[in-house]
């Protein structure tokens, strides 16, 4: 992979659901260089999970172009470009741990062996060594999260999506997850695409933080994040922190506007 | 088993031996007529002492109701999953197929034995088969398109084709649907078979010795034979839910244990 | 009714009525086929095994007998005989069945002790204890009820099953933090078990009774067999199945008529539920 060719571009780009007229998206241009940590952020409705879904050729957009490492995002997905993960956890109940992080791995027509070697490394990775022949009721929420992470990240892809991936878990193991999170990324020098609702959270994980306004979506105002790296529990209590996580804010509450509840239904329905 | 589950079955037990108390002193008490329902003691004994002609009767039978039952159960998967692969019309056939079921198939017990010999177990293995066939299809169909959609999308972000995510999603939902099916099935394949000998058959059949027996009033034999139809009935319900428990071992029934 | 709705009410009656014209093209084709051909399985095609299509259809407007009405009367009184005793048992069996799923839904004990052998009544083939039933029954109903009511009572045996199994899994469906939320208002189970569980409940009650309303008919046909009624459909069976050799169609429109009565009984029991519940059934489990 070339050092200095984006990693994702974003032209033009534009969703309109048809049922309701919706414009989930309006001419949406992002650029995601190399090793970059891009957090989407946004009020409900602005188009941020539209627009993750779009990069990653789930939803076709209706106008402008989507480009994954030089491809269109169509070919992107089909050399499993990317590795996607939801808001819950979307393992397969009839499958122990171990074979749910395998999932990728077998479809990708890994032997075994090697099927075995990785899925040992990845849960060593999510510190889940135990845990492997488990079913996933078995486990807590924030454990299937770290599995779906753990599978997410099995087949290194160079970029991951993630649709606010920690938004059904407590602050608590949010924190702690969100540093996981950090580890691994640093570790496999991915980049990543993070949905997230909550500005520290956001503030916290990115080197940049790209918030979004609804009706229609479109990208509002753009925040680089100089906090350094790595970071740690300590970061969330310096002061630039809070200065970027006011900064944030503030851009969400001029820019943001808020839904009449009836459109932010009409969005979610559209949006499935 | 360990002592904990054992004790799970106190209940029935109690209500088992209760029962056959009160029925036996019931019977002597009120001196209820011998041919409406004999003493459970008279029961047993002629269940004993005629097992020779019994047991073969009820292999008979049975075997026509599990070649039903086998038949017909994997025509309804198959034709499941045929029809499931095209949405549109699994989505049109499924409430049409749920009224289908809605049809006294019994009723067609007469014309399955002109078609068939009366005499030859086919006929009832055919109206067997017809019983276990509408219920597994539809269930069947039902667990096929009940995949989670976001399996779904997790499987397109993999690129896979709609063959692998059959395979790899929409079987394994099934399949809980399916053992549910297969245990309705197994209870009436063995009625349909019973049922359909009613209308004729060989008279190595357990359901044509059942009802002679009744027509010359020979009621422990009567009803030792229907205690051995009940019997093989549970018998072939029993081994169905003993394989769900080792194929469907991840299902929410087997989870709080 | 809202446009959508009739609409949809429409394209499914189109499609049924396509479903059905199709299935009879298929017969006759089949006919054809295998009559040209001389295939003997799965079984030898006949005017005798398989009727023409219109040989069946115009069995209905003729009687079945010298000096009878034509068979279409014929086989509606006594459907709805049948319908009598499906209907009665329906009653009677729902109101059993829930009955028994409320008493045991308080107890795990009795649960244990009992449900085994509910489950196990349904391995009983009913057609050989009918006879008993209905020996049994029969002297201690009044005389107008007599004959068809010992039928009633077997189709309510195959109703009450479904019923209670249902009924039992949908009151233990109640959300554990709506139950906390009756404790904190000191609710006494009784207060608890209509206002909550029974409600919770009903999805799965209808559920059950929609495969009642078929076991409702299949009961009171099979009952009717040993019972000797000339009344009823199970009646008409045994006569035109006697006759079948001679007059194949008459048995056939039988059959008609009997899958068109489950049909009903089903299709009514949907549509109560709309009406009752408000909304579509639930996709029963």
């Amino acid at each position: 992979m070339s050092t200095h060719e984006p990693v994702v571009r974003v032209e033009g780009v534009s969703k309109i659901f048809p049922r309701g007229n919706v414009v989930a998206l309006q001419d949406i241009d992002l650029t995601l260089a190399p090793q970059e940590f891009v957090s989407l952020i946004g009020p409900s409705g602005c188009g941020k999970s539209t627009l993750l879904r779009v990069i990653g050729d789930l939803i076709d957009p209706t106008a402008g172009t989507v480009t994954i490492n030089g491809k269109p995002a169509r070919q992107a997905r089909s050399d499993h470009d990317y590795g996607i993960v939801f808001q819950d956890a979307v393992l397969f109940e009839w499958r122990t741990v171990s074979k749910n992080i395998a999932l990728p791995l077998e479809l990708l027509g890994w032997d075994r062996a090697r099927r075995k070697a990785r899925v040992e490394e990845m849960l060593e990775l999510v510190e889940l060594q135990q845990f492997g022949d488990h079913h996933p009721w078995q486990l807590s929420g924030g454990m299937q999260q770290r599995v779906a992470i753990a599978r997410a990240f099995a087949f290194e892809p160079a970029l991951l999506l993630m649709d606010e991936p920690f938004g059904a878990l407590d602050e608590m193991t949010r924190e702690r997850l969100n540093l996981e999170l950090l580890a691994i990324w640093q570790h496999l020098a991915s980049t990543v695409v993070f949905v997230t609702h909550s500005i520290s959270e956001a503030v916290f994980l990115s080197t940049r933080v790209v918030v979004m306004s609804p009706r229609p979506g479109r990208i509002a105002g753009l925040v680089e994040i100089d906090l350094p790296s790595p970071r740690t529990a300590e970061t969330r209590e310096e002061p630039r922190f809070f200065e970027l996580v006011t900064q944030v804010r503030e851009l969400l509450r001029l820019r943001g506007e808020h839904l009449l509840p009836e459109e932010e239904q009409l969005l979610r329905e559209a949006a499935e | 088993m360990s002592p904990r589950r054992s004790l799970e079955w106190l209940p029935a037990i109690v209500v088992f031996v209760s029962a056959i108390a009160i029925w036996d002193l019931a019977i002597r008490a009120f001196n209820i007529q011998q041919f409406l329902l004999p003493t459970p003691g008279a029961i047993i004994s002629s269940f004993w002492t005629e097992r020779h002609t019994l047991w073969p009767a009820g292999w008979y039978t049975f075997k026509e109701a599990l070649g039903g039952f086998v038949v017909g159960s994997l025509l309804g998967m198959a034709t499941a999953t045929v029809i499931g692969r095209f949405k549109v019309i699994g989505v049109a056939i499924l409430p049409l197929a749920i009224a289908a079921n809605a049809v006294p198939i019994i009723a067609f017990a007469p014309i399955f034995d002109v078609w068939f010999n009366p005499l030859s177990p086919h006929s009832k293995m055919a109206i067997a088969g017809v019983l276990c066939f509408l219920p597994v299809m539809v269930n069947t169909l039902r667990g096929l398109q009940s995949a989670s959609p976001r399996q779904i999308e997790l499987m397109r972000s993999y690129a896979s084709s709609d063959l692998e995510i059959w395979r790899r999603v929409r079987v394994p939902t099934a399949l809980p649907f399916v053992f549910t099916a297969l245990k309705v099935a197994s209870v009436l394949a063995m009625i349909g078979a019973i049922v359909g000998e009613y209308f004729g058959g060989s008279f190595n059949a357990l359901g044509v010795l059942i009802n002679s027996d009744a027509n010359i009033f020979n009621f422990e034999r009567a009803w030792a034979g229907i205690l051995v139809a009940s019997l093989l009935g549970l018998a072939l319900y029993a081994a169905v839910v003993a394989t769900e428990r080792v194929v469907v071992n991840w299902a929410p029934e087997y989870r709080d244990s | 009714m809202t446009n959508a709705s009739v609409r949809r009410a429409a394209g499914r009656s189109l499609a049924v009525l396509a479903l059905l014209a199709a299935l009879l093209v298929f017969w006759e084709v089949y006919r054809w086929v295998w009559t040209s051909a001389g295939w003997t399985w799965p079984f030898v095609v006949t005017d005798t095994s398989m009727p023409h299509v219109w040989t069946i259809a115009k069995a209905f407007g003729q009687p079945a007998q010298v000096n009878q009405p034509p068979l279409i009367t014929v086989l509606l009184h006594k459907a709805l005989f049948t319908a009598k005793e499906a209907a009665v048992g329906f009653a009677l069996g729902a109101v059993i069945g829930f009955t028994l799923g409320v008493a045991l839904v308080h107890s795990r004990t009795l649960q244990r002790g009992f449900l085994p052998y509910i489950v196990a009544s349904q391995t009983i083939p009913i057609l050989a204890i009918a006879p008993m039933v209905v020996v049994w029954v029969n002297p201690k109903l009044p005389s107008n009820l007599q004959g068809w009511g010992a039928v009633a009572v077997i189709a309510a045996y195959l109703t009450f099953f479904p019923v209670v199994i249902n009924t039992l899994r949908g009151l233990q469906s109640a959300d554990a933090r709506a139950l906390d939320l009756m404790r904190t208002y000191a609710a006494s189970r009784w207060t608890v078990l209509w206002k909550l569980r029974v409600p919770t409940s009903l999805p799965y009650v209808f559920s059950a009774l929609r495969i009642a309303a078929t076991a409702c008919v299949v009961g009171a046909i099979i009952g009717e067999l040993p019972s000797g009624l000339q009344s009823g459909l199970g009646g008409a069976i045994i006569n035109f199945n006697q006759y079948y050799s001679i007059e194949p169609q008459e048995l056939w429109a039988t059959n008609i008529v009997a899958a068109a009565l489950g049909i009903i009984f089903f299709v009514t029991v949907v549509a109560a539920e709309k009406v009752i519940v408000h909304r579509a059934p639930e996709v029963p489990t």
